[in-house]
């Protein structure tokens, strides 16, 4: 046992999904754990921090960190776990890019608490008490992580090695991420471990896109009984196909569903929304203002569809902060 | 796309009193278009308000808008793009696709907190020098109402708490 590789995987701000698709490896797992030896994974084992704490740095040969940065603990959690690993690696998209917490970014942290802990419908604070650093009770104090105002990826606040992409990666891309690591020869630090490519080139449907698209109405998925076969853009739903990294062997689309970007973008794109508002918009149909608005109208929501995945990671990374309220910078 | 002409040069002046702001707009000009009438406002000797950075491009529908997303995240007030006006363009097509595109980042910029003023279309033929002056000054005093973007300043918020 003791010559075996230890593997430490950690949660931030996720969902679970990330955890979930180890599960996913099926049987594979079983090989995976006779290869390496798992010794830190809160969802799954009983560590503790402190057992983390007292292992000397550079013990573990790799930390896939799923989930962004968007408390103090989370930070703590990221730079400790890089002292402790040879590798880093950013898992899934919200460790990459940000992902659906990163869509956060488009509220400040006062919003965020009223409408949690004091507007929500189902909420009961008669009081409006909100989350704070620091409570006393009965001469017991007790302490609640700093809640930062912009959720972060996991490279803006530590030096990553290795990026796994996709909401969750799938079983193929983990097993890929895993060889990698185990094989030897590592590839340079920063390197993405999936192909280089647009979504497009291993979609099924790529023989059904049109030379020439012209769309003069995005459609959402549950206002039209979509084609199994034909492009999903050429049917005018918005797939982020064209400006999102494949390798994911293209689930949703074999779900009759369009891509919604969860792989982020290529090598040659920085920011994959304005990549893919660009791409998209050129197709609209018509020449003038009045044309163009009309169908351009029929996308509610472009930040939340273009950067659905990756808007901590894009080149605004977050909506201006109101200069006019009183923003604390400090987290609480 | 003209906005009519405004008279602005009082409140110009009013902001100008209270604060040395002078706003920085980056411009994205086509080369066979507005470049030229950039040209030609300059052999004209036509003064304009100097707070253009000019960036040649070969059409307008070059403009990635990712050119300015990055503009704005490094400190531009204001984005002004100009192109050859319609039926005009080089390419046939580019300065429809740069309308399509310029008038769904507008939404998005609103989405991100970015007054929509800050970006703006321009036709401007080899021939308009006066027109290309007037667009200049025009851009220049808009922004300069609106006030300084400080989107750099949302990002220093950003550093400081990453230094907590």
């Amino acid at each position: 046992m003791a010559g075996k590789p230890k593997v430490a995987l950690y949660w931030c701000a996720s969902c679970g999904g990330c955890e979930e698709t180890v599960v996913d490896l099926a049987e594979a797992l079983l090989d995976v754990v006779a290869a390496i030896d798992i010794v830190f994974w809160p969802v799954a084992l009983d560590f503790k921090r402190n057992d983390l704490e007292a292992m000397p740095d550079g013990t573990l040969l790799a930390t896939f960190v799923n989930g962004a940065i968007r408390t103090t603990e989370q930070e703590e959690m990221a730079r400790l776990l890089r002292c402790k690993s040879k590798l880093l690696l950013a898992f899934g998209s919200c460790s990459h890019l940000g992902g659906i917490p990163g869509l956060a970014n488009l509220f400040d942290r006062q919003s965020i608490f009223a409408s949690i802990y004091r507007e929500s419908p189902s909420t009961v604070n008669a009081e409006g008490v909100l989350p704070h650093l620091r409570h006393k009770d009965n001469g017991h104090t007790v302490e609640l992580p700093g809640f930062y105002q912009t959720v972060r990826t996991l490279s803006q606040i530590v030096d990553v090695d290795y990026y796994v992409p996709g909401c969750p990666p799938t079983p193929r891309t983990v097993r890929t991420a895993l060889q990698t690591l185990l094989g030897g020869e590592l590839p340079p630090k920063g390197t993405l471990l999936a192909p280089d490519t647009a979504l497009c080139e291993e979609c099924p449907r790529k023989d059904s896109k049109p030379e020439n698209l012209s769309i003069s109405q995005f459609k959402r998925p549950h206002e039209v009984l979509i084609d199994e076969e034909k492009c999903l853009l050429a049917q005018g739903l918005l797939c982020m196909g064209p400006a999102t990294r494949g390798g994911c062997e293209a689930p949703c689309i074999h779900g009759n569903m369009p891509c919604t970007g969860c792989g982020g973008p290529t090598s040659r794109v920085k920011d994959q929304g304005a990549k893919i508002l660009s791409s998209l918009a050129s197709l609209v149909e018509g020449k003038e203002v009045a044309e163009i608005d009309h169908a351009l109208a029929t996308i509610p929501d472009p930040v939340g569809s273009f950067y659905r995945y990756s808007l901590p990671s894009s080149l605004l990374r977050r909506k201006k902060l109101d200069n006019s309220k009183d923003l604390e910078t400090s987290p609480r | 796309m003209p906005d009519a002409m405004p008279n602005s040069s009082q409140a110009m002046t009013a902001v100008a009193v209270q604060s040395p702001f002078e706003p920085r707009i980056v411009a994205f000009f086509c080369n066979w278009c507005t470049y030229l009438a950039a040209d030609l406002a300059g052999t004209s000797r036509l003064k304009y308000a100097a707070n253009v950075r000019v960036v040649r491009v070969m059409c307008s529908g070059r403009v990635d808008p990712q050119f300015v997303l990055d503009a704005f995240a490094h400190g531009a007030d204001g984005v002004l793009i100009g192109g050859c006006h319609p039926g005009d363009c080089h390419y046939q097509e580019g300065n429809y696709k740069a309308l399509r595109r310029y008038r769904l980042l507008k939404r998005l910029l609103g989405q991100m907190g970015i007054e929509e003023e800050r970006l703006r279309l321009e036709w401007i033929s080899a021939s308009e020098a006066e027109r290309f002056r007037w667009v200049m000054n025009d851009m220049v005093e808009h922004v300069r109402v609106l006030g300084p973007l400080h989107f750099e300043p949302a990002k220093e918020v950003f550093a400081e708490e990453v230094a907590v």
